[in-house]
């Protein structure tokens, strides 16, 4: 009886072996006009004015972790929540908050108060109609410390924002300066002048959610069916971890001028399979800002003119411990500063158009244009190097480690680094590389002599750049460096309302800051990516994000 | 029969026990947690999200509180993806690993038994080289070069297969191919060299001498007994196949859970670390149990401890 079972099972595995090979050719086949059938479906007649089917395919290299503007702290969520959600204001092409879901915005002498009208029409793409309660509601949920939002701080810029997140006692949410006057009005009473409080409302921190949605449902965010925006676009499909897909969403306001009917998201971590698939047609977009190229095929791609780069709002540097010999040493620090050849190292290693970075603040902020020191200065570096051993008393330099975390790119750019120092001061550097959460926690304690970081900016303003280094212990410092004339400067900033004097006051910091030098700053980033030439309209904004509501396809 | 099995489970869970005990204390041990980041959480934000997950208890209690999450199969809230909890990660994650993973195993078991049955009855002769240099390559080619090449040579130059993504069985060829390379080339020269010595013993002349035909006395006789180390091999195979594979889910952009386990650990997503541990030491400890009872479906000779079997 077995014996023949087992006869049974070994000729099927031998027969299905050889059924496997035969098979293989006809379903192949089939799978052809299968996959031809889709493409052919997809063809739908066209909308607007082009005969083109006014579908996108982009890569989105991962997984959204939410959809919830309130919850949202990276770029892939924030590209989604961007599409399918609308703020009070939106960036247009150059940058500048227009009025969005308010049509009117009022703002007090003092620029503390500021008061908004809500758009006739604005709606939810359930049909709700979209009213200031919320918004109301969806900052003071970001701001509870119950939600647990990480980027609740984005909100600090309201009264008591800050205190009531942070769960100072007393304060309420009653207190947070935000208010629903009636269904149409709001109103946002500010800590200090903010001159860039419109580009806030612009960021999706600020965007409303539903609140009958939000409070029926806790995991509203976490599926298509469920999930109600009031943005251009609206999530069709969302297959976890595989696919996503928005289309156009027909209660938004502004729906005529709303031209894409889908965007198809691939989820594709793999760098050479994005663009493996873009060169094969099934993508419409690779690269940044919501995927990412490889390195090494970055060059060619520019060489043969396909490839689209464009500065964003962001530093690499390199952070120096100030607590540590010798870099507690400012001559120190300037020597290796200044010994970097920045040109040799955007042309030859990161390749990717970035500019050479003499400042901390990104140009497009337009706070020092021009540059605090010279590009690859050896001479001036020799003599500071020599007259900061001096002042420490050393005859020679402790042994110095250079950090960063695993990555690619960033090994190439210490290993030049290390390389031009040696030439240049003479000076033997130990490369250190660890595994980005424990670099970071190395960073955060002090652990280290020199640190390779970047900051990519949140709002087009010089502060959220210079405001990092404003206390010694602050979250993001990590060099330890503090200065009192830097601090107060920035701290008359904050209440300065003439934006002449303001813009003033954080040049001078910034000024300050070069000369003590607690970063070296090697370049300001760039986005590239490669794109079909009938896809328009795709707006990168200058800090990187990228709002697809006014794309077509021509 | 059943002594046996009812003693294999208490060892199993002994074992479970184990594993979610030492993942639980070597993950601690490691430094960074979710919420370390280059933009430093305020210590208030952090409390407050360490309060939401549960982290501002003493370990101790965060560790008999997992255990309880283990028995009643409710593993928490992923760190990393808000929108999602650990359950339905798993629930996701696995079906397409699942699908991907018995596609590749029938492709490894049936492509290497016939590799290795080939090879063996020609011996020495072109068929066994040519089989032989397969599984050569197979062994030593990396999985994520055999990707790419699969994807330049069956996508973009034939255009048969789409590169990447999962949406219908023409999207799980190349993935299921790249996967079954090693395990199809290790079963191929296991079978070989196994079906080599049994073919070699008194018993199979005997049946030759007989005048059995070379097809019976292969099927009915050799295999079987040549068969034997391979489905040793096939308990943590299908364990480490069917829970997927990083890279190639990472190439063929797979919604497996494979990729979880990688990711979850460079994010410091601890209940996605522990939950997709948990559930891999399930598999692993349930197949090879599945294992040994079927060796004794292959060798009759062989009888698990407690003896009667049916």
């Amino acid at each position: 009886m077995k014996k023949s079972v087992f006869a049974l099972v070994s000729s099927v595995l031998v027969l299905g072996t050889a059924l496997a090979g035969c098979g293989g050719g006809d379903q192949s086949a089939s799978q052809g006009n299968n996959s031809g059938g889709d493409t052919t479906q997809q063809e739908q007649p066209a909308a607007g004015e082009s005969d083109k089917p006014q579908v996108l395919r982009a890569n989105l290299h991962s997984e959204p972790p939410t959809a919830d503007p309130g919850l949202a702290e990276d770029s892939t969520s924030g590209a989604i929540v961007r599409a399918t959600f609308d703020g009070l204001t939106r960036l247009d092409e150059n940058g500048v908050p227009q009025p969005s879901v308010a049509e009117k915005i009022e703002k007090s002498e003092d620029l503390k108060t500021y008061t908004f009208t809500i758009r006739d029409g604005a709606t939810w793409s359930n049909g709700d109609p979209v009213t200031a309660h919320d918004f109301e509601y969806a900052w003071k949920r970001a701001l509870d410390p119950a939600t647990a939002s990480n980027y609740a701080y984005q909100l600090y810029y309201i009264k008591n924002g800050e205190k009531f997140n942070k769960g100072e006692e007393g304060v309420t949410a009653d207190q947070v300066g935000v208010k629903a006057l009636d269904d149409k009005t709001l109103q946002v009473e500010l800590e200090n002048p903010t001159p860039y409080f419109l580009e806030l409302t612009a960021f999706y921190t600020y965007y409303p959610v539903n609140k009958k949605v939000v409070e029926a449902n806790p995991k509203w965010a976490a599926e298509a069916a469920t999930h109600v925006g009031n943005g251009p676009f609206k999530l069709e499909t969302w297959e976890h971890k595989s696919k996503l897909v928005l289309v156009k969403n027909d209660s938004y306001w502004d729906k005529e001028n709303v031209k894409l009917d889908r965007i198809e998201f691939a989820m594709i971590e793999d760098l050479s399979t994005e663009l493996s698939m873009y060169e094969n047609g099934e993508l419409d977009w690779a690269g940044e800002p919501t995927g990412d190229l490889p390195l090494d095929a970055i060059p060619a791609l520019r060489d043969e003119g396909r490839l689209t780069t464009q500065p964003i709002a962001g530093t690499y540097w390199y952070k120096f411990n100030t607590e540590k010999e010798p870099f507690n040493n400012v001559k120190v620090r300037k020597a290796f500063a200044y010994a970097i050849n920045r040109q040799m190292i955007v042309d030859n290693v990161t390749q990717a158009g970035e500019i050479p970075a003499m400042g901390a603040v990104p140009p497009s902020m337009n706070l020092n244009t021009e540059p605090f020191f010279k590009d690859n200065d050896v001479e001036t570096a020799k003599k500071l190097l020599e007259e900061g051993m001096q002042e420490l008393g050393i005859s020679e330099l402790p042994p110095i480690t250079l950090s960063y975390n695993t990555h690619d790119g960033h090994k190439k750019i210490a290993e030049a680094i290390q390389d031009q120092w040696k030439k240049a001061l003479g000076v033997d550097v130990t490369l250190k590389n660890t595994e980005w959460k424990v670099y970071i926690e190395d960073l955060h304690e002090g652990n280290y002599q020199i640190g390779r970081m970047g900051w990519l900016g949140d709002f087009n303003d010089p502060i959220n750049f210079l405001e990092l280094f404003k206390d010694k212990y602050g979250g993001n410092n990590d060099t330890r460096w503090e200065h009192p004339k830097f601090k107060e400067l920035l701290n008359k900033s904050a209440v300065e309302t003439d934006p002449e004097a303001r813009k003033k006051l954080l040049a001078e910091a910034e000024q300050i800051f070069m000369e003590e030098m607690p970063v070296a700053p090697i370049y300001f980033y760039t986005m590239s990516w490669v794109k079909d030439e009938d896809v328009k309209g795709v707006l990168v904004g200058g800090l990187g994000n990228v709002d697809y509501k006014w794309a077509y396809i021509e | 029969m059943i002594r046996y099995i009812g003693k294999r489970i208490v060892y199993m869970i002994v074992a479970l026990f184990l594993i979610v005990t030492a993942t639980f204390w070597l993950m601690q041990a490691v430094p960074g947690g979710p919420f370390t980041a280059e933009r430093q959480v305020p210590p208030e934000i952090e409390a407050a999200l360490n309060k939401y997950y549960g982290l501002d208890k003493p370990l101790y209690e965060q560790y008999v509180e997992y255990l309880g999450r283990v028995v009643t199969w409710d593993l928490g809230p992923s760190f990393k993806e808000k929108s999602s909890t650990v359950n339905q990660i798993i629930e996701r994650g696995f079906p397409v690993s699942l699908h991907l993973g018995l596609q590749s195993l029938a492709i490894a078991i049936f492509g290497g038994i016939t590799l290795g049955v080939i090879a063996a009855l020609r011996h020495n002769k072109w068929q066994d080289y040519s089989a032989m240099v397969i599984a050569v390559l197979g062994l030593s080619v990396p999985n994520f070069i055999l990707a790419s090449f699969y994807q330049y040579i069956f996508s973009i130059k034939l255009g048969w297969f789409p590169i990447a993504q999962w949406e219908g069985f023409e999207y799980t060829v190349l993935p299921s191919f790249a996967l079954a390379a090693l395990p199809l080339a290790f079963i191929a020269r296991l079978t070989r060299s196994n079906m080599i010595e049994v073919m070699s013993q008194d018993y199979i002349k005997t049946a030759k001498a007989k005048g059995l035909s070379t097809f019976t006395t292969t099927v009915k006789h050799a295999i079987r007994n040549a068969l034997l180390p391979v489905i040793t091999y096939l308990g943590p195979l299908s364990a480490n196949i069917l829970t997927g594979s990083f890279v190639v889910e990472r190439i063929f952009g797979v919604p497996g859970l494979g990729r979880e386990f990688v990711i979850s650990i460079s994010n410091r997503d601890y209940t996605v670390i522990m939950g997709t541990t948990v559930f891999y030491a399930i598999i692993l400890v349930v197949l090879v149990l599945l294992v040994d009872l079927a060796y004794t479906l292959v060798d009759p000779r062989i009888k698990l401890a407690g003896g009667g079997k049916e």
